[in-house]
């Protein structure tokens, strides 16, 4: 198998904030192989976001990234850890927007409001000009424009001329989203992370997004990390899951485990609480009981364990379960699966 | 937008008429008139002159007609660009105000560009380095600066040169330069010298507009399109001074309208102690001595410095603005 | 019949969050700020001032006496050695060869015992009650030894009384004139806001009239046309209203922009279809809701005012003597060879930054306080 385009080992990004030390993620580790999409899911705080900012290293003091690897390979490179490249070095900045790339979560936010789309968009082609055309003359004008109306094209925006001059605020929902997936994808990026993509449009939209994101995968074989707390898109979408949790991996796995044979309580609940078609009708919609403890105010041993249904009191009140295989491609930590770690100590 | 501009320069004359009565209305207000004051000077140094002298002096200045004939009288020379004649002085007001007017703009403008040249600068810092040593001493010194009147900062610095270094930083000129002709060597002179006034004149302003920018740029920091520029892998100083530097200016923008004529105004009392060759002293002498057209001129040409600055700064803002620009309606 | 449901003490501290009052919220948020809590300490010690000048002063702010010109400041110690005892350096004065006038320089090996609560000239508190006791005072304040706590100035006037007196007047000022622009802005703006129509444009247009007028010109122009045989007390008011005439144009737009957006409320629409009058819905419901913010902003609008009676005074059209102001005061300072003489005449000026200061502080602080969304 190629090796991945990316592996993040045992990253832990903390917050040094005035009322204590916030563990936004607490070893975290998993692999992205070219041409595959990895889901990250979890609810709001599970530290996803934060991930995906410390791979691109953008992460905001007062937070930094304070241990593990992120080892992004290009082509066949030796891989680079990021983590030990200055955040604002060239070295750094050269892979940001060019190898990996961000589709922020809200486009109407995240577009400039005094500059046209397509400025955005031709800042980004002349920033990383020398990357992706190492060899030639620079770009000039007619020929950026050019190059950001045939994008808008191939993502599928209609009258791309006249959109290129075009205000993010004159845009609809779904032709901003477009727009910052073209924007994203100008470089030719190996990695997208895709950032609650389909949050922010409404769901006809949204299916339209996740196939221009699939078909733009298929043709060009980028990896995917795709960032959601929707399960629905992540059954449509990933191949490879990943499930968050107070900043630490509950369960990880290929779609098919985590969908048709999910171990960890955690993720037991949340397939549980998604409404269906074929439910019983009058009953109660299931819910995970209790809520997200404030970020310091941990629980000790299993994060989870104040809320799950399985704990083991002694064991999971007292010890944080250790990341463990279940299953050919499937890790959990949970004390459930791990007899012999429970029965220590 | 072109509509919008029109628009404003068409109500021009309408506000400058109004402003006209008003202002008359206000130099007449004083009981008496310009020989009141002028007879009493007499007296008190000693000198008198008769009844007689008076009677045809005011037949002469007009000063004995009623107000609304002095009014329209006023207005008519105004119209074809004379400005009167000063009562005290003797001479064309054209000619009193003339180079006083240019030299006020010049020290305005000098003191607008000061301002802008260290607050923008400071402004960022400050928001990109919240709460470091040299944001706390800049926030210090804002809130100084804003808290100090300006003529004050003037007579300390005066003060302080004189006390410490024996130096005299009074008016625009060298003595050899006061009188003569424009000259490059004239220019040069006036540059050695404006710059003091100028930083006098801007303190409170450059105060006033680090700490807004400060304010402005830490909110916009926050927001999404700054973490989405800073992915696409741009330097940081180009991000910040492209996206959200940009957008914390436009509300500061605005503000040109009523700075730019405070400045005028403002440099009223500091070239009164400062002893500048501005419009500010001649109208205060004229006020007091009832020199009634000079006195009219005079704040006339400062409400259409108003007026115009006001207009500058809404253009800019609409320019500068897309979502103004093309949102009409 | 169903019982009135039994009300429940405030338990948690959580609970107590939720049934203060929109001032207590107000105060505990102000209360956070502690530069603004010093400088509101530093305000109110002011405005103790203000009202009572003559305690604190320590002799006849209008005794003039040549012979005693230029006296330079006497530093007041509080320490003398190791015991609690205030004391001032002595003065002592030589006539000048030359001018025949006397120079007076500081002796410091002569202590002159400083005393608080002694008896000094004759004044009426708050201008009813006859009383003697000040501040502070020397041991025999009819003997030769007098307290000059900032010196004199070129008539032998004591600066210390004059500050004092001075402090009284342009704080009042500031404080009386944001009031009248107050309620002129609220009164002008209210009206221009909630009954719309002929009434708005009319004013609408009074402001833009107003706004675009230059204003330190046009104060100029209207200080120039106070007669100058007005008393000082009618030369008070004058000012106090013309400093106000244009400063309420900010609050009424800011305050017509709040009833506008009001007007539209459902809690508005809720009120008049109980019932309620006109002016019970304007006074009870929506003044209430910017009311904390028309306080900031006011405070904040003081250092303006004084800073505008100060230079318009500064320049000789405002406060006139001998009425007593910082602008008053601090025109003994426009000749540099007097101050180069005596530096000491301009502390009346630092005493004008630290208050604008102070108010400075406290309007942002009121003003971070009262806006429900700033954390």
């Amino acid at each position: 198998m190629t090796p991945p385009v990316l592996e993040v080992k045992d990253l832990r990004v903390h917050f040094l904030l005035d009322e204590g030390v916030v563990r936004a993620v607490d070893g975290v580790s998993f692999d992205v192989h070219p041409g595959h999409v990895v889901g990250i899911v979890g609810e709001s705080g599970c530290g996803k976001t934060v991930t995906m900012k410390a791979v691109l290293q953008i992460v905001e003091p007062p937070g930094r990234v304070v241990g593990g690897q992120i080892l992004f390979r290009k082509d066949s490179a030796p891989p680079v850890d990021l983590t030990r490249l200055s955040p604002r070095g060239a070295a750094m900045r050269a892979i940001r927007g060019a190898e990996i790339a961000l589709i922020p979560q809200e486009p109407m936010a995240a577009f400039s409001p005094v500059h046209t789309v397509g400025d955005q968009i031709i800042e980004a082609l002349r920033l990383h000009e020398r990357q992706w055309r190492p060899t030639g003359p620079r770009l000039s004008r007619h020929e950026a424009r050019e190059m950001t109306v045939d994008l808008f094209r191939s993502v599928g925006i209609s009258m791309p001329d006249q959109r290129v001059d075009a205000y993010s605020w004159q845009l609809s929902g779904g032709l901003r989203q477009r727009a910052m997936i073209a924007m994203a994808l100008s470089c030719k990026p190996r990695l997208l992370i895709a950032d609650e993509p389909t949050t922010a449009i409404d769901v006809t939209t949204q299916a339209q997004i996740l196939n221009l994101l699939r078909d733009l995968q298929r043709r060009h074989g980028t990896a995917i990390v795709f960032i959601t707390h929707d399960l629905g898109v992540i059954a449509q979408m990933a191949r490879y899951v990943v499930v968050m949790y107070l900043g630490r991996v509950m369960e990880q796995g290929s779609v098919a485990d985590i969908f048709h044979a999910p171990k960890h309580p955690y993720t037991r609940a949340l397939l549980k609480s998604i409404p269906g078609l074929h439910v019983t009708p009058r009953t109660l919609l299931p819910t995970i009981a209790g809520s997200i403890p404030h970020p310091l105010g941990r629980p000790r041993g299993c994060p989870f364990h104040p809320r799950c249904p399985d704990a083991i009191p002694g064991v999971c009140t007292e010890r944080v379960p250790a990341l463990r295989p279940v299953g050919p491609e499937q890790l959990a930590s949970c004390f459930l699966y791990h007899q012999e770690e429970a029965a220590e100590g | 937008m072109t509509r919008y501009v029109l628009k404003r320069l068409a109500l021009l004359p309408v506000l400058l008429f109004l402003f006209s009565v008003t202002v008359f209305a206000i130099v007449q207000a004083p009981p008496g008139d310009f020989l009141t004051t002028y007879v009493a000077t007499l007296a008190s140094s000693g000198s008198s002159i008769s009844a007689e002298q008076i009677e045809a002096l005011r037949r002469e200045y007009g000063l004995d007609q009623p107000i609304w004939v002095q009014y329209i009288r006023w207005m008519q020379n105004l119209l074809t660009g004379n400005l009167g004649l000063s009562l005290e002085y003797q001479r064309p007001n054209a000619e009193l105000i003339g180079e006083r007017l240019v030299l006020t703009v010049v020290l305005a403008l000098f003191a607008f560009a000061i301002t802008w040249i260290v607050a923008i600068p400071a402004g960022i810092y400050s928001a990109m380095h919240p709460r470091s040593a040299l944001d706390y001493l800049l926030t210090v010194l804002n809130y100084i600066g804003v808290a100090t009147p300006n003529f004050m900062l003037a007579l300390v610095l005066m003060w302080g040169a004189f006390a410490y270094f024996g130096l005299s930083v009074t008016g625009l000129f060298s003595p050899d330069y006061v009188e003569a002709p424009w000259s490059a060597a004239r220019v040069v002179d006036l540059l050695k010298h404006v710059w003091l006034p100028a930083v006098v004149l801007g303190v409170a302003g450059t105060a006033r507009l680090t700490r807004v920018l400060r304010a402005n740029l830490l909110d916009e920091l926050n927001k999404p399109y700054v973490t989405t520029a800073r992915a696409k892998g741009l330097p940081e100083w180009r991000l910040v001074l492209r996206y959200p530097a940009r957008l914390a200016l436009n509300p500061l923008v605005s503000t040109i309208g009523w700075y730019l004529p405070l400045l005028f105004s403002g440099s009223l009392i500091v070239a009164t102690v400062m002893n500048l060759p501005n419009i500010g002293p001649l109208l205060l002498r004229a006020l007091i001595n009832q020199d009634m057209y000079l006195a009219g001129s005079i704040l006339l040409i400062y409400c259409f410095l108003t007026i115009l600055g006001t207009l500058i700064s809404d253009i800019l803002l609409a320019w500068l603005d897309p979502r103004i620009r093309l949102d009409e309606g | 019949m169903t019982a009135r449901p039994p009300v429940l003490a405030p338990e948690t501290a959580e609970d107590r969050l939720s049934v203060a009052s929109n001032w207590r919220l107000v105060w505990w948020r102000f209360r956070k700020h502690h530069l603004a809590l010093l400088s509101a300490l530093v305000l109110l010690a002011l405005y103790g001032v203000v009202l009572f000048p003559d305690f604190v002063s320590t002799q006849d702010p209008e005794a003039t006496d040549a012979r005693l010109a230029f006296i330079p400041v006497q530093r007041l110690h509080l320490f003398d050695g190791a015991r609690l005892g205030p004391w001032v350096p002595a003065v002592a004065g030589k006539r000048n060869p030359t001018t025949l006038r006397m120079e007076w320089g500081v002796d410091g090996s002569r202590k002159t015992p400083v005393r608080f609560f002694v008896t000094g000239y004759p004044y009426r508190l708050l201008g009813i009650v006859p009383a003697h006791l000040h501040l502070l005072g020397t041991a025999a304040p009819d003997g030769r030894e007098r307290l000059y706590l900032l010196g004199t100035d070129r008539l032998g006037r004591d600066q210390w009384s004059r500050l004092v007196h001075g402090t009284r007047t342009s704080m009042t000022i500031g404080l009386i004139a944001v009031t009248f622009s107050v309620v002129l802005g609220v009164m002008l703006g209210g009206i221009s806001g909630y009954f719309g129509g002929v009434a708005d444009v009319v004013i609408q247009r009074l402001i833009e009239l107003l706004q675009s007028l230059p204003t330190i010109p046009i104060w100029l122009a209207l200080t120039a046309a106070l007669p100058r045989d007005w008393s000082p007390q009618q030369v008070f008011f004058a000012i106090t209203v013309i400093l106000s005439l244009v400063g309420w144009t900010t609050l009424g737009r800011e305050v017509r922009g709040r009833f506008l957006a009001l007007r539209e409320e459902d809690f508005v629409l809720a009120a008049e279809l109980a019932g309620a009058s006109r002016r019970r819905i304007i006074v009870r419901h929506m003044v209430p809701t910017f009311l904390s913010h028309i306080i900031a902003t006011s405070t904040l609008a003081i250092p303006a005012m004084i800073i505008s009676e100060t230079s318009l005074s500064f320049l000789g059209l405002g406060i006139r003597p001998p009425a007593i102001s910082w602008g008053v005061l601090l025109q003994e300072a426009q000749n540099i060879q007097t101050v180069a003489l005596a530096p000491w005449l301009l502390i009346p000026g630092l005493v004008v930054i630290l208050s604008v200061l102070a108010f400075n502080l406290v309007g942002d602080g009121l003003r971070d306080a009262a806006d429900p969304y700033s954390q």
